[in-house]
């Protein structure tokens, strides 16, 4: 690799650091599209020799979604929303911290079983992609907001998009275009459902002050599902 | 020809999205359901040839799962009809809590009904495992909005929970896929045709293919319901209205089966049908105890009847994970699943209709109050549960002697699971029928 690609790869993993020790949502979602962005332009900068035209302007679509229209998607339902930042989550930032650097320990030492292989990519880069697509799972896991947990699907993506990068760069056009499709309506629809969250869970306690005198009643005269 | 399976379902749902009068999107609807019906029907009698490198094809194992999905849509659009017909369109309270809810616009519903038409048709003919997996994901978001229909609380939650469940778990599936680029790299041609990757199976690389396919098995197992990666199924089978359940249920879970059987069939070309058995038999059995502890002293019958549906999945992923007359049975066992459990969420809908509850205890007496649906109900029930006139229990019992020759041990335990979730659904789901009906309930 050239030292520009390792600069980006870990430019990769310090970002990672950055979304696990982070509360405010803003600044989590700009490093999760950096991620995305470079990702994209390292599979261009990685294989610019032997990389087709059509391949080529392929990953700079994926650069531009998973660095503008992904985030602008969730940065929409962030409005809707109102929220700011992640309050108590499940597992403290500090923490979160510290399994990142044990994920990182792990994903390198697996890299390192990879390389011997007949298939091996490089190394750095399967043990970013694969600290990546932990991070991603992590976030899932132990954050509380629907927000966070969207963002963290899209750093698990990140992750598998790296993983490919890494290991095999030669599925057909069309497929990844698929994928790409998928995972942008994939992040439409958790945009839409995040909103329905917010606005339902509010709308319910309105209705609760309302119903109280007669909550007996209305459930009683209540229609099924 | 095998487009038009894809292509009608999508044209109907653009024209359901846009269509404002009901009556023209009720006939969009069973249209589409019998055409496409139809359609399979005919290639069923003349299977046009199995084109090599083509992404598109129906082999045996895909026409199956293509004849499942299009019966089950038709009779699930017919039910629709009528359910919708039923649906208050003003908002409502809750039947069990109470808040003020109301129903997603029925274009939307209608329109994503057939959107999920058109992406199951597609995971069953896809004979390129990275179309397999577009469409396997489209089906998670064509039907995250089914799920959503009434929108409240609680089925907000069971619908973001399906969504983010099944996406992450299907990324481990494209996972799976690029691992499996990597076991062929150095192959050329090979990437992800099904046909090519057959073909070659014999010269990839044994740990990367076994690595793909425990990936796969993971991805596609998480949308087939098998635990511990079930979490998503309960509640997203429990909020959803009845016919969707009943897709759910009888449909998708056999489309993930799908993508697992097509990494299960590149190992056996490779000669390591033995990698993939172990993992198979484990999850199986695992899915099997999990359904039936959940099954015992289930409260709510929907609910029953979707952990009802993991344990099923694990008799199936057992069947093939023991081979040889295990994966006739398994087969079988697929099949006759669907078609019984389809019909009990159907039924379970009326329950719930006339009942207005979830709640297994509430409903009593059925066979006075809607005599055809308790009975249905009932024969469902025995159905479901193997005895014997019925299907699941010849495709139970085949599973059962290749399980006695594979192990005794693993047929005992087999069979003690099956005893268990066999009293439990009984236990449950026999005196809803029987016994006098609570008053209030219209006759």
């Amino acid at each position: 690799m050239t030292p520009l690609a390792v600069a980006a790869v870990s430019l990769v993993a310090l970002v990672n650091f950055r979304l696990l020790g982070g509360s405010r949502l803003v600044p989590i979602i700009r490093g999760a599209a950096l991620q995305g962005a470079l990702l994209a332009l390292l599979n261009v900068l990685l294989h610019v020799q032997e990389l087709e035209h059509g391949y080529a302007a392929l990953a700079l679509g994926t650069a531009v979604i998973k660095g503008f229209a992904l985030p602008a998607l969730l940065f929409r339902a962030l409005r809707q929303v109102e929220i700011r930042r992640e309050v108590e989550p499940l597992v403290g930032y500090n923490l979160s911290l510290l399994c990142g650097a044990g994920a990182l320990g792990i994903s390198a030492a697996l890299a390192a079983r990879v390389s011997t292989s007949a298939a091996a990519g490089d190394p750095l880069l399967v043990t970013v992609a694969l600290f990546t697509l932990s991070t991603g799972l992590f976030l899932i896991v132990a954050r509380r907001k629907a927000v966070t947990q969207a963002l963290g699907y899209l750093v698990f993506e990140n992750g598998i998009y790296g993983f490919g990068i890494a290991v095999a760069s030669e599925a057909p056009l069309l497929v990844e275009m698929g994928v790409l499709l998928d995972l942008l309506v994939a992040v439409f629809v958790m945009g839409i459902i995040i909103f329905h969250i917010q606005r339902d869970f509010s709308h319910i306690e309105v209705d609760r002050l309302g119903l109280l005198d007669d909550a007996g009643e209305t459930s009683a005269a209540g229609r099924p599902s | 020809m095998i487009a038009a399976l894809i292509v009608l379902p999508v044209l109907a749902a653009g024209l359901a999205f846009a269509t404002r009068s009901r009556r023209l999107r009720e006939g969009w609807l069973v249209g589409t359901a019998s055409a496409h019906l139809a359609l399979v029907a005919r290639l069923a009698f003349e299977r046009p040839p199995l084109v090599p490198g083509a992404w598109l094809g129906l082999d045996d194992l895909g026409l199956l799962f293509l004849l499942l999905v299009s019966l089950l849509f038709a009779a699930v659009a017919v039910y629709t009809v009528g359910y919708l017909r039923r649906e208050p369109s003003e908002p409502r309270g809750d039947f069990s809590e109470g808040f003020l809810f109301s129903n997603e616009p029925e274009p939307t519903f209608v329109g994503c009904l057939l959107l999920f038409l058109a992406t199951m048709s597609l995971v069953t003919v896809s004979r390129h495992l990275g179309l397999l997996w577009v469409s396997v994901e489209a089906t998670t978001l064509a039907s995250a909005p089914l799920i959503y229909f009434h929108r409240h609380r609680r089925s907000l939650e069971a619908t973001w929970k399906y969504l983010l469940v099944c996406s992450v778990g299907i990324g481990f599936a494209l996972l799976g896929n690029v691992t499996l680029v990597a076991a062929a790299s150095g192959q050329a041609g090979a990437a992800l045709d099904l046909d090519a990757l057959l073909r070659l199976a014999p010269t990839l690389d044994p740990a990367w293919l076994q690595a793909a396919f425990l990936l796969f098995l993971v991805g596609y197992g998480t949308k087939m319901g098998l635990a511990p990666m079930h979490t998503w199924l309960p509640e997203a089978h429990g909020e959803s209205p009845s016919a969707v359940s009943a897709l759910l249920s009888g449909a998708l879970l056999n489309c993930a089966f799908l993508g697992i059987l097509r990494a299960h069939q590149v190992l056996e070309a490779a000669g390591a049908a033995e990698l993939a058995a172990g993992p198979l038999r484990a999850f199986g059995i695992f899915s099997m105890a999990v359904g039936a502890f959940f099954l015992v002293r289930q409260r709510d019958y929907k609910r029953m009847l979707a952990y009802s549906s993991v344990e099923h999945m694990g008799v199936v992923a057992l069947g093939v994970g023991i081979g040889g007359v295990g994966v006739f049975g398994a087969m079988l066992h697929a099949l006759s699943h669907s078609l019984a459990k389809a019909g009990l969420f159907l039924t379970a809908g009326n329950l719930l209709a006339r009942y207005a509850s979830k709640r297994a205890e509430d409903v009593r007496g059925a066979l006075t109050v809607q005599p055809r649906t308790a009975a249905l109900w009932v024969a469902g029930l025995l159905a479901i549960t193997g005895i014997p006139p019925f299907a699941l229990f010849l495709s139970e019992f085949t599973i059962l002697r290749a399980a006695l020759a594979f192990d005794p041990w693993l047929a005992a335990v087999f069979l003690a699971l099956l005893a268990v979730a066999f009293a439990a659904m009984i236990g449950v789901g026999l005196p809803m029928a029987l016994g006098r009906a609570p008053a209030g309930v219209v006759r």
